[in-house]
């Protein structure tokens, strides 16, 4: 799960790592109340969107007056943001962040990352701050310090010194960077992150170090433990055939081809967008309707891929395990009596209980199409939507 | 003739009495897996039909000998459920459990290298030995007994497919292995090779992947380096788009890495037979094998 910036330093501020002053604001007058606590100008504008690359968008401004602030905050609200995260269809901006401008001396990057092969929480940081960190990564690998922590053992003294003293911090500035650091991994483990992205942590004029810009994603398998997290979870920023997916626990992901497709397992279901395609044609979403989907799930799942108005034809790919034939069979017929089907289904069914399942669709008199098997689901699909 | 469990192994489940550990133990026992004990806090005393069941992991073991245990203990415990069975000093474990957090995970398999079990998983389908044991959900009857191929694969039902097409070109399996679809999981792609290439009964075997990660590319350079079987693969996600989770909380594409068409060509510089068209692996393997 992500979230917004200006939360993600709300919860940077309760850990003690020190950001800008600032506040969110929802409208222009909300940005210039806040521009005008802040002391002086010049204050930044920043869009809230869930996506990156928002600088080079147009999405971040400087303001020197409270007359510009205001123009550029009615300038921003509402506009709709593409950068290179958002696709091209983009964002439309409904929240700003307004902060203090600073006197900046020097930018830093700072992460904290699980790493999957080492079983390790790693500190990842940089000088070449404010960067590309990919690129930095690719073409001056040298220029990156990793320290990799034994979640078992916690961050030591040693290992924020090693990050510290790798980026050639003055020494006044090593104690305040231990703080930080030790702030931030505390957060990072106490609120189940997977990612932490401080790009840039900069150093004022002022020899101060606070982050500038804050990036957090959550682990969406430990939310049953962050609820206080959960609250910042930002509807709007999300598709609404997935938001309505989520509610049902279906596993559904909005592409942009016309083959919609339902499949229980991530993997096969994976396999199956790709078996779409490789027959011409293009899959429309990606919905893993998992182990132990009942009827009801199958039936909102099959909702779901009927209101996209892309889906000219549908792909139904079972393999039987735990969730057996019967119960896939008895959803899409409620699903059918309920909607109603507007274009063609294939039917691949194989595994526990396919006879049964099999039964209840020739019953059903619905108009499906029976495939043998995967390859021949594809290519009757395909031949369907014209691929 | 097979590799980590065969009809010898004792197995204990944790979670028994719940819904799902109750029906798969059930399904188990009826495949001829020999399930000597079951687990559930507070149940100790009870039966599950003719199972026993403990307290505890380690009672399990102490009165019945299980050296093998598969977990459906929910997500929030499932964690304390796997060191439970390690502490106890079982051999091999086998988590199912889908949707365990990553940060418990990463401290399990840091406890678990201070330790000498084994654990396949989690978020996976268990493993299983054709016609002598069973330990996990996968529906037996698509197995064919006698071996001569070796699965592995990192998800569920796209490795059932996988086995139902080799079934139907008469290809029988001497082990299959669900190793999970987690960013962070125990028993590896190439612990399973290097089990495969050792077990004289294997003469080759099916590789199955998905984006994510970079244990394809590994287990390729090892194929290459160390293995003188056979390998067929295939790698699930060419179309999946960069930035999303499918589903499995380790299939997802992050910058550059893990990409479906990366795997690929590791996996076809290590000599690796990859299959493109999934519709056609069983055609494939009956051509390789």
């Amino acid at each position: 799960m992500k979230i917004h910036e200006y939360q993600a330093k709300t919860l940077f501020k309760r850990y003690a790592v020190p950001v800008p002053e600032g506040a969110v604001a929802f409208t222009p007058e909300e940005a210039l109340q806040v521009a005008d606590t802040l002391g002086g100008f010049p204050v930044v504008v920043k869009a809230q969107i869930h996506a990156g690359g928002r600088g080079k968008g147009g999405g971040v401004k400087l303001a020197h007056s409270r007359e510009e602030v205001t123009r550029v905050a009615e300038e921003m609200l509402g506009m709709t943001l593409v950068t290179h995260q958002t696709g091209p269809e983009g964002r439309v901006v409904k929240k700003l962040l307004v902060e203090q401008g600073l006197d900046i001396a020097k930018e830093l990057y700072l992460s904290i990352v699980p790493d999957r092969a080492s079983a390790q929480v790693v500190i990842m940081a940089s000088e070449a701050g404010g960067m590309d960190i990919e690129a930095v990564a690719e073409e001056t690998p040298e220029k990156i310090i990793k320290v990799g922590i034994n979640p078992l053992i916690g961050i030591q003294g040693y290992h924020a010194l090693q990050v510290a003293h790798g980026l050639n911090l003055d020494s006044a500035l090593v104690k305040p960077f231990v703080q930080l650091l030790n702030n931030l991994y505390r957060f990072f483990m106490a609120h189940d992150a997977s990612l932490v992205e401080i790009n840039p942590l900069v150093i004022t004029a002022q020899q101060t170090v606070l982050a500038l810009d804050a990036k957090i994603t959550f682990d969406d398998n430990a939310l049953f433990r962050q609820k206080e997290i959960v609250e910042y979870r930002d509807l709007d920023e999300e598709d609404p055939l997935e938001v309505e997916a989520s509610k049902f626990n279906l596993n559904y992901i909005n592409l942009d081809g016309n083959v919609g497709n339902m499949v229980n397992g991530a993997g096969l279901a994976m396999a199956t967008m790709d078996i779409i395609k490789l027959a011409g044609a293009r899959p429309a979403n990606f919905l893993d309707v998992g182990g132990g989907a009942n009827a009801e799930m199958v039936e909102n799942g099959f909702r779901i891929i009927l209101s996209d108005p892309n889906v000219k034809g549908i792909l139904i790919n079972i393999f039987g395990g735990i969730l057996r034939c019967d119960v896939l069979a008895e959803g899409v017929v409620k699903a059918a009596a309920q909607t109603g089907i507007k274009v063609p289904v294939v039917v691949r069914m194989e595994g526990t209980n396919v006879e049964q399942g099999r039964k209840i669709l020739d019953e059903s008199k619905l108009n499906l199409i029976a495939a043998v098997d995967l390859k021949d689901a594809a290519q009757k699909v395909a031949e369907i939507v014209g691929g | 003739m097979s590799i980590f469990v065969n009809k010898e192994t004792k197995v204990v489940v944790q979670g028994i009495t719940g819904k799902e550990g109750q029906f798969h133990a059930r399904q188990c026992v009826a495949y001829g897996t020999r399930v000597v004990a079951g687990v559930t806090p507070g149940k100790g005393g009870q039966k599950m039909d003719d199972v026993p069941v403990f307290n505890t992991v380690a009672a399990a073991r102490a009165a019945t000998g299980a050296d093998c245990s598969l977990i459906f203990v929910p997500p929030p415990f499932a964690a304390a459920a796997i060191m439970e069975a390690v502490d106890a000093g079982i051999e091999l474990i086998v988590a199912i459990t889908e949707g365990i957090p990553v940060l418990d995970m990463m401290k399990v398999k840091n406890y678990m290298r201070l330790h000498g079990s084994r654990l396949i998983g989690p978020n996976c389908p268990g493993i299983i030995t054709p016609g002598e044991c069973k330990v996990g959900i996968m529906p037996a009857p698509i197995h064919k007994p006698g071996g001569p191929i070796g699965v592995v694969s990192r998800s569920g039902t796209l490795t059932y497919e996988v086995v139902h097409q080799l079934t139907q070109q008469d290809i029988g399996q001497t082990t299959c292995i669900g190793i999970g679809g987690d960013p962070v999981n125990g028993t590896n792609f190439i612990d399973c090779l290097e089990a495969f290439e050792a077990d004289p009964e294997t003469k080759g075997i099916v590789m199955v992947g998905e984006i994510g990660g970079n244990a394809e590319e590994e287990a390729a350079r090892f194929i290459k380096e160390k293995m003188s079987k056979p390998v067929v693969g295939f790698i699930a996600g060419l179309t999946a788009p960069p930035g999303r989770r499918m589903g499995h909380a380790g299939a997802i594409i992050s910058g550059k890495s893990g990409t479906a068409q990366g795997k690929i060509e590791a996996m076809e510089a290590a000599g690796i037979h990859v299959c493109k068209d999934l519709g056609r692996l069983g055609e494939l393997c009956a051509k390789v094998f």
